[in-house]
């Protein structure tokens, strides 16, 4: 066992740190969370930036340790997060990356890498959420095209979107998980409507999207057809397996905020939140040595652009994530929103005024046991796939 | 970074889980049982001549020359099949207590509560056990004393503590799903009912963020990450057992199934380091010590 770092590994660390020194004064201002073109260009633009100098593919091509200093470093410099870039960069992407053909990683990459092109998730459907698999969006064979009818709901970025990572039915015979398919839909193909939807936080995160006998090239298909359910679990460990590691930096950055917060405001003379805080340190101080395991758990597999074929952890492709992703998102999501509780605590009546710090964050904190598998489900996955208790109906 | 078990390591915890299942297996525990208070010195022996104690003392000492990182895995397997005595006590005391390193010789110390487990088998007490007053404890297999004047802990102590719990936490979720894979309700396994499936879950994810918290405090050696360990390993151990307990319904609280000696033992490990209010006040003070 071992958590110090190589010298090549400490290197990467001095230079980035100074790369962002210099970078990050010269950003320009922060959109306001309700601009969503501001926030594509300014996400867009964080990533134009990373990409020239050299970090754009860190999450694809470096060294799980490499990653983990890089999300390290950029959040304790407090340096902008992938933002709209979420679906390219951390599941999309790393999918086309180990189930796509050598032209689809070449047509789609590049575009994410250079921070041109934004991704978005269409997976869940009004009548399938949880079930999954229950999706009815149709896809049916025209020539070298797929006319797909029907719609998604809470995908996140839809607005923005250049491309769509949809579910599709392309078999409505087979069973549910067979006649499925993985196809990459461009955005702007005549047939689709995008109608925000307002969340708890009062802002439109995520939309509705209508699609009313959408052309996709039979081409933009990844895996094989009616196979699509195997590449939406690589998709899906990619989601839970690693996507919110970063966001544990950032959780024990805002703890020591809400400390210094109620040292300030007098609320920290009180020990049952003295307590509570200190406890979460213990646990987020955890979760971060949980990542740190996983991580290196995953190392012996192959980083995810170069490699294509079966990895050890549970017979999917390289680089993927195991089912162990689920028992720290479980874990994390609901840490996550005992911080938020407990800032709520620090402000006292202030936490009720959605101008004062965490009190977005604490609402936006709420989706956290929901989306990308609600808490319920990952127990499943966990005492059917990991504990192998019998699958229940 | 390679936060995994070496091949050494493995085969080192393999290595004790082997002799423990021959020397200490279920026939054993429930012979140490019926006999509450007493000690089997010839395990303990059996235990200093496989270097459980002088896991950590250098080479040159007569010691095994082993690091922090053996040690947990070593204690963490001794948590599993809930091996009685004091042995985070006794391996402390390895290098300075004649006889302590090859398990000649069994040592208690006054905890920071001021217990003290297994003081009349003793041969070797650290600490003032002076005005010691026994309890009836809750733990058969560990029997203690309540001292007037309680001690200090070194860190290894809570560190080589929180090893147990994380062993006695692993053991109770395996006892759990070993159970709900065979018990039949309703026609069917009572391990496909959600209801308990989820109890499953949770014991899991408790156990394996408390693993990474030990085993990370055994690398580093630092003060909040042993804190850190101590508090959720505390809470695996316990939540675990209860869970386990719960999850074995009426056969659960019955004294012939062992559950009751992993939550009881839990019980006991949670005091040997101060209140668990202690670390929380320290990783509160931690969050202010450091710049953001
Ligand atoms: C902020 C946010 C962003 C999202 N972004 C996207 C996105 O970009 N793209 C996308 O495709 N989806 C997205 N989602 C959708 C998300 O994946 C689903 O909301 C989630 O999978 C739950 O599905 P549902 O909302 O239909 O709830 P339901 O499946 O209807 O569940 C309702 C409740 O029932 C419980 N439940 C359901 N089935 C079971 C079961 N078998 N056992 C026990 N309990 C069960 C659930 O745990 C939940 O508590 C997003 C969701 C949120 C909140």
């Amino acid at each position: 066992m071992d958590l110090a770092h190589t010298p090549e590994e400490e290197e990467f660390r001095t230079r980035l740190r100074e790369w962002l020194g210099q970078v990050l004064p010269t950003l320009p201002p922060k959109p306001s969370p309700d601009d969503w073109p501001g926030r594509r260009a300014y996400d867009l633009g964080w990533q134009r930036r990373l990409y020239d100098a050299g970090y754009a593919d860190v999450h694809w091509d470096a060294s799980p340790a490499v990653r983990l200093i890089f999300l390290e470093e950029t959040e304790k410099a407090g340096a902008p997060y992938v933002g709209a870039g979420f679906v390219g960069l951390l599941h999309a992407g790393p999918t086309i990356a180990a189930e796509g053909t050598a032209e689809q990683r070449a047509r789609w990459l590049p575009p994410i890498l250079r921070g041109e092109e934004v991704w978005c998730q269409g997976f869940s459907e009004p009548d399938a959420g949880s079930d999954l698999a229950a999706l009815r969006t149709r896809a049916r064979r025209d020539g070298d095209d797929y006319v797909v009818s029907g719609s998604k709901i809470w995908t996140s970025h839809a607005e923005v979107a250049d491309w769509c990572e949809l579910l599709v039915r392309t078999d409505p015979e087979a069973p549910k998980h067979r006649g499925i398919s993985w196809l990459a839909m461009p955005m702007d193909a005549p047939g689709i409507t995008v109608r925000p939807l307002k969340t708890l936080a009062g802002s439109a995160e995520f939309a509705e999207v209508f699609l009313d006998e959408v052309r996709v090239p039979v081409a933009n298909r990844v895996g094989d057809e009616n196979d699509g359910w195997r590449v939406t679990m690589v998709t899906l460990s990619f989601e839970r397996g690693t996507a919110f590691v970063g966001e544990v930096v950032a959780c024990r950055r805002v703890l020591r905020e809400l400390a210094g917060e109620a040292h300030k405001n007098g609320r920290w003379d009180d020990p049952v939140l003295r307590r509570r805080l200190g406890r979460l340190n213990a646990e987020f101080r955890a979760l971060w040595r949980l990542t740190q395991w996983n991580v290196s758990e995953a190392m012996g597999v192959p980083p995810v652009g170069r490699s294509r074929g079966r990895g050890r952890t549970g017979g999917v492709p390289g680089g993927v994530p195991g089912v162990g992703g689920s028992v720290f998102k479980l874990r994390y999501s609901h840490a996550r929103q005992e911080l938020y509780d407990a800032a709520a605590d620090v402000l006292g009546p202030q936490a009720l005024d959605l101008d004062r710090p965490w009190v977005l964050d604490r609402l936006s904190s709420l989706s956290y046991t929901i989306a990308a598998g609600t808490s319920q489900i990952q127990r499943n996955i966990v005492a059917e796939r990991i504990l192998g208790l019998p699958k229940g109906r | 970074m390679r936060f995994q078990l070496t091949e050494d390591q493995r085969a080192l915890r393999d290595g004790v889980r082997e002799l423990l299942a021959r020397r200490f297996g279920r026939a054993a525990l429930r012979a140490a049982v019926e006999e509450p208070g007493r000690l089997d010195r010839a395990l303990w022996r059996e235990l200093g001549a496989a270097g459980f104690f002088a896991l950590r003392l250098p080479e040159a000492r007569g010691g095994v020359g082993l690091g922090l990182p053996e040690a947990v895995l070593a204690f963490e397997e001794a948590g599993r099949t809930l091996l009685p005595g004091p042995l985070v006590a006794t391996h402390l005391a390895a290098g300075e207590v004649p006889g302590a390193a090859t398990g000649e010789a069994v040592v208690a110390d006054v905890g920071a509560c001021g217990l003290v487990e297994w003081l009349a088998e003793a041969d070797v007490v650290r600490g003032d056990a002076a005005g010691a007053v026994p309890l009836r404890s809750v733990d058969p297999l560990t029997p203690l004393h309540q001292v007037p004047v309680a001690r200090g802990v070194d860190p290894v102590a809570v560190l080589l503590t929180a090893a147990e719990q994380l062993g006695s936490a692993a053991r109770a979720c395996e006892l759990a799903v070993q159970h709900a894979r065979g018990r039949e309700q309703f026609g069917q396994p009572i391990g496909g009912f959600q209801a308990v499936k989820h109890l499953c879950a949770e014991m899991l994810v408790r156990t394996e963020t408390a693993r990474a918290a030990v085993y990370a405090a055994a690398v580093t050696a630092d003060a909040a990450d042993i804190d850190t360990a101590r508090l959720l390993a505390d809470e695996a151990a316990v939540r675990g057992a209860r869970d386990c307990l719960q999850v074995h319904g009426g056969m659960g609280f019955t004294w012939e199934f062992e559950v009751h000696l992993h939550l009881k033992r839990a019980w006991v490990r949670t005091h040997r380091a101060g209140d668990a209010t202690e670390s929380e006040e320290r990783m509160a003070a931690e969050l202010l010590a450091q710049p953001i």
